[in-house]
């Protein structure tokens, strides 16, 4: 498979004088697959949007390298630019053109035919109301409307920031299969988002971001598994035995946590082992899990944001990679 | 191309640009409608009405005169105290103005003369195109970057010079086009004055071709303002911010400026003010005169001290402030992070 995507490295310091120095891109990087539909997922404030933005070449980075489809960006972007569809951070357009006119402008300017510009409005649910002016659209209405502008160009790489903001449980449905469809067909998605069970859904792969670096990478499921902790629960017939079992289990090497009806076991490679043990000494199972862990789960313990009672967490603290691994506000935040 | 074109659309259907447009056509419409009221054709019964009112004005003069003669001898011969200077020694020296100093001309109605007066309106029209053109220059592009329009169109056109300078020629090419068509109805307008409220005659081609090189210089003034609103709120990312740059230098720069210097006396102070080298661009020179330093001349008439401003001097100027604000609004547009 080829990359559709690469970022290596990327810095981009915001500087205030006031406040000082915002590194909020600390050495990112970055990998999409083609045809796949790729989650960007972060905190808020971690530097997703600032990621696309630099990618887009709407920002210059301080450092490090991009490259969309194989070319040299941000040197080649007017080159790849027609294979890139992109909406970036809430979107926002001139508020008395009507979606219609919006979209032929874009068509214009771009060199794409203006059939297409009814095709997209039907694509995302906006035929009936293309006519009135985006002044007058709900939130959600835009944010189809913001799509319906990223797959006018019918790209190579969709790019799409929260696509999923201000849409209704409908909207947010239509727009899942909407994004494995398109991913079908052959396009590669970018989908930046914070509402995990949605990435879980419909991601091939994740790109996990805190503080501008990367945290976890990787498909889905080899994230999970890599986090998982790999827990397995056991149950046993008799609860009497729990003990006795408890033992010969740390014996074969296994972590014991003994619980009042069940045992939870750390550091297991193969679950078939601890069946093994414990029917050598007559002891039965009667359940054997792995612990499932969701994406949530895995974000919230990469991240550091997992809310804390009594605690208010602020936007800067999660996880700095390279540093303690701790939450560790100030390196992050505005330093000097 | 099809970034031009599609421009050249998107301002076409900008309300900014109709309402001001419908607005420039309203005011265009009222001064002329208004140069029509206020003049007349001057044919015989005019002159002749002229002729009467003078001869009139002429008779009062007398008559009054010959009042004043007889209050004085009257005053004279009841030897009453009179104040000092109120009668002559002589009440003979009473007399009413000769005849000549009351001309029937001053008795004429206002009439347009074509030749004489079009050229003149030449400047007005300017002046109203210029300022609805520096706010439509400043809208087209202040609206689309504080409406994140700019964004958008960067996703699909990165290289950012070339956007912002189409988007400049579009306008530009709009604004030309509308100020052509404009300036036609203008002429016509007057020639329908001048025919039908003055004269139309003794018109050559050499006097149409001296309105055409001021029209033309109009028309420069006229891309001069639509290009200084573009470039200012291109920098400023906002339409507000080539008014706010406009306002301020009229309040501060102009107003502010002017009050002080009056008050501090200084010489030729309207060399100061920007509608001066306007002017001079459009009449060729501008002379200022400073009537505080008199220069009696050898017949006892008072001279004062003059300052030319040319129409040279105007275009360094335009042109300076042009190069700076433009150059500074390309600058910005290859640097900046757009957020
Ligand atoms: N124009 C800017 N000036 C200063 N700081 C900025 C600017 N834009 C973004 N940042 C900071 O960079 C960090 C990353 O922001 P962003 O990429 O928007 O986060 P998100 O992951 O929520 O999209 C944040 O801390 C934000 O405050
Ligand atoms: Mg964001």
């Amino acid at each position: 498979m080829s990359a559709v995507l690469e970022i290596e490295g990327l810095r981009k310091t915001y500087k205030s004088r006031r406040r000082g120095v915002r590194h909020a891109l600390d050495g990112f990087d970055m990998r999409v697959e083609q045809g796949q539909v790729h989650g960007f997922l972060g905190p808020n404030g971690s530097g997703k949007t600032t990621t696309l933005r630099t990618l887009l070449g709407l920002i210059r980075p301080d450092g490090g390298r991009m490259a969309i489809l194989g070319q040299e960006v941000p040197a080649a972007l007017p080159e790849v630019v027609g294979r890139v569809g992109a909406i970036v951070e809430s979107p926002q357009f001139f508020p008395h053109f009507t979606a219609r006119d919006t979209l032929s402008l874009l068509a214009g300017a771009g060199e794409v035919p203006q059939s297409r510009v009814d095709e997209v409005l039907e694509l995302v649910g906006l035929r009936d109301r293309a006519g009135e002016r985006v002044k007058t659209y709900s939130l959600g209405m835009k944010q189809r409307l913001a799509v319906a502008s990223a797959l006018l160009k019918d790209p190579k790489l969709l790019i799409l920031d929260e696509p999923a903001n201000g849409l209704d449980p409908g909207g947010i449905r239509e727009m899942r299969t909407l994004t494995r469809d398109l991913a079908n067909s052959g396009m590669t998605v970018l989908l930046s988002s914070h509402i995990l069970g949605e990435i879980q859904l419909i991601c091939d792969s994740v790109t996990i971001i805190s503080l501008g670096r990367r945290v976890a990478y990787g498909p889905v499921d080899q994230v999970l598994a890599e986090h998982a902790g790999s827990e397995v629960r056991v149950r046993l017939e008799a609860v009497a035995d729990l003990q006795r079992a408890a033992d010969l289990l740390s014996r074969a090497g296994a972590t014991v946590t003994v619980r009042p009806d069940h045992l939870m076991l750390a550091g297991v490679e193969k679950t078939a082992t601890v069946s093994r043990v414990l029917a050598e000494h007559n002891l039965y199972v009667s359940e054997l899990t792995p612990v499932t862990v969701d994406l949530e789960s895995v974000f919230l313990e990469l991240t550091a944001t997992a809310p804390v009672p009594g605690q208010h967490r602020q936007v800067d603290q999660s996880t700095k990679v390279g540093g303690a691994g701790q939450p560790d506000a100030a390196a992050g935040g505005w330093g000097a | 191309m099809s970034l031009y074109r599609t421009e050249l659309r998107r301002l076409g259907k900008r309300r900014l640009t109709r309402w001001m447009t419908l607005l420039g056509v309203l005011v265009i419409g009222a001064v002329i409608v208004g140069t029509f009221f206020t003049n007349q054709k001057i044919g015989p019964e005019q002159r002749a009405a002229a002729v009467a009112e003078a001869e009139q004005q002429y008779q009062e003069q007398v008559t009054q005169a010959e009042q004043e003669r007889a209050a004085c001898v009257q005053a004279k011969a009841s030897g009453q105290e009179t104040p000092e200077g109120r009668y002559p020694e002589d009440c003979a020296a009473i007399e009413a103005p000769p005849r000549g100093s009351i001309q029937p001309e001053w008795f004429l109605p206002s009439t347009f003369d074509f030749r004489k007066g079009f050229e003149e309106t030449i400047v007005t029209f300017t002046a109203i195109v210029a300022l609805l053109g520096f706010l439509v220059g400043g809208s087209f592009v202040g609206a689309e970057w504080s409406s994140g329009g700019m964004m958008n169109l960067l996703l699909w056109r990165p290289r950012r010079l070339t956007v912002l300078l189409t988007k400049l020629g579009a306008l530009l090419t709009g604004t030309v086009a509308v100020t052509v068509a404009a300036a036609t109805v203008w002429t016509a307008g007057y020639w329908l004055v001048g025919t039908l409220r003055g004269s139309t005659a003794t018109m050559t081609s050499g006097a149409w071709q001296s309105f055409a090189l001021t029209g033309l210089r109009g028309l420069v003034l006229i891309v001069v303002a639509v290009t200084l609103g573009f470039a200012l709120a291109s920098l400023g990312r906002h339409t507000a911010m080539a008014l706010g740059a406009a306002i301020g230098v009229a309040v501060v720069g102009q107003f502010g400026l002017g009050i002080v210097m009056a008050m501090a006396g200084v010489r030729f102070l309207e060399a100061w003010l920007l509608p001066t080298y306007a002017l001079a661009w459009m009449q060729k020179k501008v002379t200022l005169e400073d009537w505080q330093s008199c220069n009696v001349t050898y017949y006892g008439e008072c001279k004062p001290d003059t300052l030319d401003v040319t129409w040279g001097q105007s275009s360094i100027l335009f042109a300076a402030a042009l190069v700076v604000v433009l150059g500074a609004a390309l600058v910005a547009m290859r640097r900046r992070d757009v957020a």
